[in-house]
């Protein structure tokens, strides 16, 4: 079965406080795809993606990873085909040091330990962090915390990437590191961000989300480059759209 | 201290159990002391001592922190020369009250239970200390909660001063804050870190981490630990060793010994 | 309130250890049982917010002085007592440990004084009783400041007894009362202050936040076994600890002395001088175990006229050869720590 697939039907989601946030997004995304979701403060794109591995559970509709709708008995299979990078690494590297970190789901996976020791360094290989391999999380820079928040979800071997803001408190050389790192997975991506650079360079398609809904959705440079689109939505169009493309 | 827990030396490798119950040892020896005794501990500063030599843990270091610790221990044991003036030994003209000799007894023993505490920790590290803690069977709730404490401190504490700045920065009367004011500031405080333990759960699941998704999930609520050393033979003989040192340390005034020696070899 | 190692003796150290052992692994079963897994991040990190929140003072209002956070009760009004009192214990640990303060002996007595008595005693009996879950209003304020100060009085009379106990400290038992009771009182109060400040804000702020708020019903109930096993483990141990200091004053020194057979080398006197001394000495400890004393002013006195005797004259000779030997093994001990640091360091 592949697991690339993900489709959102009509979801609908409502906070135990009674904030509506979600009313009725619908997308699919294919194999080998990479997808922006873009939206102001607010619009609902961290709540979408926690959809995605089951962590909240849609008040209506229904998320579908592969083929099988994301129920409470596909939940474990989902999340392990949608590895999930947070907004704040901090909140994801909760081990003492960065290989246990990394190790922490193969081992939840209940691996052989062979095969976790393989899967950390290759994932850490991969980032190119493997010297930080025992040093403790929160002592890197953010830009080192990043990527080996992303190893972490590597281990996993997922065929789904979502990523909430990765290229947030970056400087330019390790948001340029990040750019040409995802670039290099073949995984399918969804990745959530303000950064409308980081789009242009990483994703072919963009979903504009707006108080809870899909406002528009298409080729990356097409959308992007509609100045009244993007106003609406509290967007602005890329600097480097415009050298592209002058009116 | 992290980073001197994180040393490769052959005490950091020992198991941490082997350690964890040499020090307890340790501690419950010198405590079982009697109250004027002071000559008799004085061998066993060789235990921390050594620890911390073995472990290349830098001695000032440990210094400065039992020096931060002594104010407590000094308050309590200054009441003893006060309380206690009975003379119970002379040193030439001194006289020496049972007061002052308790006194220096406590200090003695606190310098050496926290050394060895702390050169404990910095020899072994928090994350194998809580591997070891959960091998000798203290609860894994308990543990993990223990390491995600630590994990956050700095964490929560940096996000606290941040506040704090902030605070201070908009404000130009008295640095310590009105009680509502406080309520706000620390509540806020406080919603941030349910937030972050919010987020640190949710990042955990998405790896598998799970007590109610059913038994295909793998985890049981375990948070698992690679570094699975097994007591070898070293350790044993860590524990057998020392315990042997404390008995005999215990049993015999060495001190008092070595300076009979020393005075009847000089005279 | 940290007690630290050195005032305390293995016996009660040790009893201390047991007892909060004991109540780990009940609350550790306990909150395993809630099938919450979001409690144990939400414990750590909470653990972490007490540190954080220990660092901001507050003025207390109609003095010049400042106040801040204790960590027990508001930890129990926000997580329930079971993951409270690991969270405390924790917090404990992590003080002990890296910031020296109080010490691993100690560690038991200190996690008890300050996690059992606002976790099991204030929260439930006092807070809960007097505010009724209504937080924020006036009634909320009185019940964290009763709770907080009733928390801290038993903690402090804790560290009193402990140390006592432990017969290492010279205070008289009244005065050490004197000394201890009335700062905690204050500090109780301040306590309450902050508690209640907190616990108001996050009441409005977001009320699901709170313990009782999401509290089921069974915390009440289920709190007797606690009290009942705490209850019986206090009997047996109280007991056999009484027993064993009232025969053996310094519990391990009489088993040492029973191995060895003798007493200390360095000893001049005849074994039976000692003996007699050591029957005077636990006949002077007695009154120091059963504090029920109405008058505990008698005891210490009482106890100080009998002191001299089980360790007397140390005669000259050997306490000056007490001083040489023992700076001689300092010095020793620190050679061969330098030595062996030396060592490595030319490796
Ligand atoms: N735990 C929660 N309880 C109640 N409301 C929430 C919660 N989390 C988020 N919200 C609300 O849901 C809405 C959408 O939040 P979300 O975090 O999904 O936005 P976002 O698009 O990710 O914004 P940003 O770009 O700022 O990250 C916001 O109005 C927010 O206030
Ligand atoms: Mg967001």
């Amino acid at each position: 079965m592949s697991h690339h697939l993900v489709e959102v039907r009509d979801l609908h989601f409502t906070y135990p406080d009674g904030t509506d946030v979600l009313k009725g997004v619908s997308f699919r995304i294919t194999h080998g795809e990479s997808v922006a979701l873009v939206g102001a403060n607010g619009a609902g794109k961290s709540t979408l993606l926690l959809h995605l591995n089951g962590y909240l559970t849609p008040t209506r509709g229904e998320v579908r990873i592969g083929d099988a709708p994301l129920t409470r008995a596909t939940v474990v299979s989902a999340r392990r085909a949608v590895g999930m990078v947070f907004q704040d690494p901090d909140d994801q590297l909760f081990m003492p040091t960065v290989f246990e970190d990394v190790a922490f789901g193969p081992l939840n996976a209940g691996l052989p330990p062979n095969e976790i020791e393989h899967r950390v360094v290759s994932a850490l290989e991969r980032v190119g962090m493997s010297h930080l391999r025992n040093r403790p999380p929160y002592k890197l820079s953010a830009g080192e915390k990043r990527a080996v928040a992303i190893a972490t979800v590597l281990a996993m071997s997922p065929d789904v990437l979502v990523m909430d803001e990765p290229s947030a408190h970056l400087d330019p050389r390790g948001r340029r590191r990040l750019i040409e790192l995802l670039a290099s997975f073949k995984h399918t991506k969804i990745i959530a961000t303000h950064d409308l650079e980081f789009v242009v360079e990483l994703c072919s398609r963009v979903i504009v989300l707006d108080d809870g809904k899909v406002m528009a959705e298409g080729p990356t440079v097409e959308l992007l480059n509609d100045e009244a689109l993007m106003l609406a939505h509290g967007l602005e169009r890329p600097h480097s759209l415009r050298h592209l493309h002058p009116h | 201290m992290d980073e001197l827990g994180r040393l490769d030396t052959p005490v950091h490798r020992l198991d941490a159990r082997a350690k964890v119950i040499t020090t307890l040892i340790f501690i419950v020896v010198v405590m079982s002391f009697p109250r004027y005794e002071v000559s008799a501990l004085m061998p066993f500063f060789l235990y921390p001592f050594t620890l911390l030599a073995l472990g290349r843990i830098p001695f000032g270091y440990i210094f400065r922190k039992i020096l931060i610790a002594v104010p407590f221990a000094l308050v309590i044991g200054m009441f003893n020369p006060l309380l206690d003036r009975q003379t119970i030994a002379s040193v030439g003209a001194w006289s020496i009250s049972g007061g002052w000799l308790s006194f220096a007894s406590i200090m003695l023993r606190f310098f050496l239970t926290v050394s060895a505490a702390l050169a404990l920790i910095a020899c072994t590290g928090i994350h194998r200390l809580g591997a070891g803690l959960e091998r000798m069977c203290v609860p894994q709730v308990f543990v993990v909660q223990l390491l995600f404490l630590y994990r956050y401190l700095f964490v929560v504490a940096d996000e606290g001063a941040r506040m704090m700045r902030s605070m201070e920065l908009r404000s130009a009367g008295p640095r310590s804050l009105r009680l509502r004011v406080y309520g706000s500031l620390v509540g806020h405080l406080f919603l941030r870190s349910m937030d972050r333990a919010d987020r640190v759960y949710r990042a955990m699941v998405s790896r598998g981490f799970s007590t109610v998704g059913g038994s295909a999930s793998g985890g049981n609520g375990e948070i698992r630990v690679l570094c699975q050393t097994s007591f070898r033979w070293t350790d044993w003989a860590f524990i057998g060793g020392w315990t042997a040192f404390f008995a005999v340390a215990r049993i015999w005034n060495l001190a008092n010994a070595l300076g009979r020696m020393v005075a009847g070899g000089g005279s | 309130m940290h007690m630290a190692d050195a005032l305390i003796n293995p016996a009660v150290g040790g009893t201390m250890w047991i007892v909060t052992a004991g109540l780990i692994a009940y609350c550790a079963r306990k909150v395993k049982q809630t099938m919450n897994d979001k409690l144990v991040p939400m414990m750590g990190v909470l653990g972490a917010f007490i540190f954080a929140a220990m660092m901001i003072n507050f003025s207390i209002p109609g003095t010049g002085s400042s106040g801040h956070l204790g960590g027990g009760l508001i930890l129990t009004i926000l997580l329930g007592p079971y993951a409270a009192f690991l969270a405390i214990s924790s917090v404990l640990v992590v003080q002990a440990f890296f910031f020296a303060d109080g010490g691993l002996l100690a560690l038991g007595c200190n996690i008890f004084n300050l996690g059992f008595f606002p976790a099991f005693i204030a929260y439930p009996f006092i807070y809960r009783a007097i505010a009724r879950d209504e937080h924020g209003t006036l009634r909320a304020w009185i019940a964290a400041i009763v709770a907080a100060v009733v928390g801290l009085q038993l903690g402090a009379f804790g560290v009193v007894l402990e140390t006592k106990a432990s017969g290492i400290s010279e205070l008289p038992f009244g005065a050490f009362v004197l000394l201890m009771q009335p700062i905690h009182l204050a500090i109780g109060i301040v306590e309450g202050l902050a508690t209640a400040a907190v616990v108001a804000f996050v009441a409005r702020a977001r009320p699901e936040a709170l313990f009782a708020a999401r509290a089921d019903e069974e915390s009440q109930n289920s709190l007797r076994p606690v009290l009942i096993g705490l209850l019986i483990a206090t009997v047996i141990v109280g007991g056999a600890a009484s027993w064993f200091a009232s025969t053996h004053p310094d519990g391990l020194e009489w088993s040492i002395v029973k191995v060895s057979g003798k007493e200390e080398v360095s000893g001049t006197e005849d074994n039976l001088h000692k003996g007699l001394g050591r029957i005077q000495e636990k006949t002077a400890f007695l009154p120091d175990y059963g504090f029920k004393s109405t008058e505990p002013e008698a005891a210490p006195a009482e106890k100080t006229a009998a002191e001299p005797e089980p360790w007397p004259a140390i005669s000259a000779g050997t306490s000056l050869s007490g001083i040489a030997g023992g700076l001689i093994t300092l010095g020793l001990a620190g050679l061969i720590g330098f030595a062996l640091k030396a060592r490595h360091a030319g490796v």
